[in-house]
């Protein structure tokens, strides 16, 4: 019998079942997306609480989408990160969370461990929409999904990420998710931002130096983003990046034909990668966005929908 | 029995795993339900004046052997092969949030669109109605059918919604604490409806 999801904090700890019960779960939602009427009540009188204290659009966006065709309401709190002491302002957010009552909350924030925190704290379903460098888990359920829906299945074949993994918890939270069901993993990209630590976060991980010996063999290439915003200074000019780890047509030859390439947006066009391969056939990049709203959906229709508790007994409800 | 608890409503289901039942009488035999469906069948194309526009929608999950059947029986007689779809109304249910965690949803399948369509639904049993409202809900999100009527294989009484069925296979009268079961080899691997009775 599955474990039942309380929150969905990362994916280090889900199991593979868990996993494939979301990816399935979305199935409905992803056919709902071409509904002309793209309204239910699933969640109606629910609200949900969309608290980002980091910048985002696109992930905000889906998770707003997400509960508005659920029926919900939200409350949309945007917070730039607090020059405070991090502990502190934390605090003052989870006492402001609560008095508002939300009956679910989705959580971006600069803190690895935030979601967890305010989870303990809350007692209501929490969602982690990406805290620090640490998971964000519905972007590695959204890849799955693409991933899946492209390849029929999520085993027996080779990952290649490329670019800042370090400072990414994308590439963190797919590491965790696809190593579960035995994908063999690469990391590449310049030296410091692939410490070799991130060899032990799961098995089947392995670094290497040269893209031309990452991309041979990869099935899957996930695209990261130069996150300047991260770095008090680039660890090298935007020219060298490009030079050694830029995604061109030409090398995304040395990969297994008809090999999938993923981005988690937003895409820096001609510096991660070039033009010609985000438009190109094998770029899965407008996919990952209609499957992030499908996972959105059937995330917050099993964790907030729904009472933690059965109501007292009562005489049977006739829903034959 | 043929059911898994999180198939059905979920107040249900735990009644189910939390009761027992006995078997009080059969109500159809396989061949009833053979002969009924196809009487069904026929009933439905004589009633629509042929089979323009017609299409089934099968209610997950009991509902859909029988449109498959109804339409393969109206392919047989009239060699016209009717469009069959498939709706899942658990996103559309009204006993929502109130009984514990979130049931299993499954995808719609319906390939056509149902514009102007003149619809029947099918489902095996006719108890309060709320199933059947909520498939209609589904179905007026995908468009806007010229006309929508039901099919069912029993219906049991107790009407909490204003649904009425068009083709009914058999009326029974039943109690609050009855339940109708619709065996299918499709689904339960034997065919026969029974009544059962809760066990005090």
């Amino acid at each position: 019998m599955l474990q039942r999801l309380e929150h969905l904090l990362g994916i280090e700890d889900l199991t593979r079942e868990q996993i494939s019960f979301i990816l399935d779960q979305a199935k409905p939602f992803q056919e709902f997306q071409r509904h002309p009427l793209k309204k239910l009540a699933t969640l109606r009188g629910k609200t949900v609480a969309i608290a980002f204290f980091e910048n985002s659009t696109r992930t905000r966006i889906s998770f707003a989408t997400a509960a508005a065709r659920l029926g919900a309401d939200t409350m949309n709190l945007q917070a730039e990160a607090s020059s405070l002491k991090k502990g502190e302002s934390l605090l003052d957010t989870v006492r402001t969370l609560e008095a508002m009552r939300p009956d679910g909350l989705v959580i971006r924030h600069s803190s690895s461990g935030a979601p967890e925190f305010v989870a303990n704290r809350l007692g209501v379903p929490v969602i982690n929409a990406g805290d620090g460098t640490h998971e964000h888990p519905t972007q590695a359920l959204l890849d799955a999904l693409t991933i899946r829906d492209r390849k029929g299945q999520l085993e027996g074949w080779n990952l290649t990420i490329l670019g800042d993994v370090l400072h990414s918890r994308v590439a963190r939270s797919n590491i965790h998710l696809l190593s579960k069901f035995g994908v063999r993993i690469t990391l590449c990209g310049p030296a410091m931002w692939v410490p070799r630590e991130l060899e032990t976060l799961a098995p089947n991980v392995r670094r290497v130096t040269r893209i031309e010996e990452a991309l041979d063999g990869a099935d899957v290439i996930i695209a990261l983003r130069v996150q300047t915003e991260r770095l008090h200074e680039p660890a090298l000019a935007a020219e060298e990046y490009i030079l050694r780890y830029q995604l061109t047509p030409q090398r995304l030859q040395l990969a297994r034909p008809g090999a999938l390439v993923l981005h988690p947006g937003p895409m820096i066009r001609g510096l991660e990668i070039d033009g010609a391969v985000a438009d190109g056939p094998q770029s899965c990049v407008l996919e990952q966005v209609t499957n992030g709203l499908a996972i959105r959906m059937a995330l917050l229709y099993h964790l907030v929908g729904g009472a933690a508790e059965p109501p007292p007994a009562k005489v049977p409800d006739k829903a034959q | 029995m043929g059911f898994r608890p999180c198939e059905l409503p979920a107040v249900y289901a735990r009644m189910m795993r939390q009761m027992r039942v006995v078997e009080k009488r059969q109500l159809l035999s396989a061949e009833e339900i053979s002969r009924t469906l196809n009487r069904l069948a026929h009933e439905i194309v004589e009633k629509s004046g042929g089979t323009k526009d017609l299409a089934l929608i099968g209610v997950r999950r009991r509902g859909v052997p029988l449109s498959d059947r109804l339409a393969k029986t109206v392919k047989d007689f009239s060699g016209v092969e009717i469009p069959v779809g498939t709706i899942d109304i658990t996103l559309y249910r009204d006993d929502l949030s109130t009984v514990g965690p979130q049931p299993v949803v499954h995808s719609n399948e319906i390939s056509f669109s149902v514009d102007d369509r003149d619809l029947v639904i099918v489902d095996d049993v006719l108890y309060t109605g709320r199933t059947i409202r909520a498939a209609m809900n589904g179905l007026f999100d995908l468009g806007r059918p010229k006309r929508i009527r039901l099919c069912v294989l029993i219906d049991r009484g107790h009407r909490e919604m204003p649904i009425e069925a068009t083709f009914i296979g058999n009326s029974v009268q039943t109690s609050d604490t009855e339940i109708v079961e619709v065996h299918l080899k499709e689904i339960d691997g034997d065919e026969r409806v029974v009544l059962v009775d809760r066990v005090p």
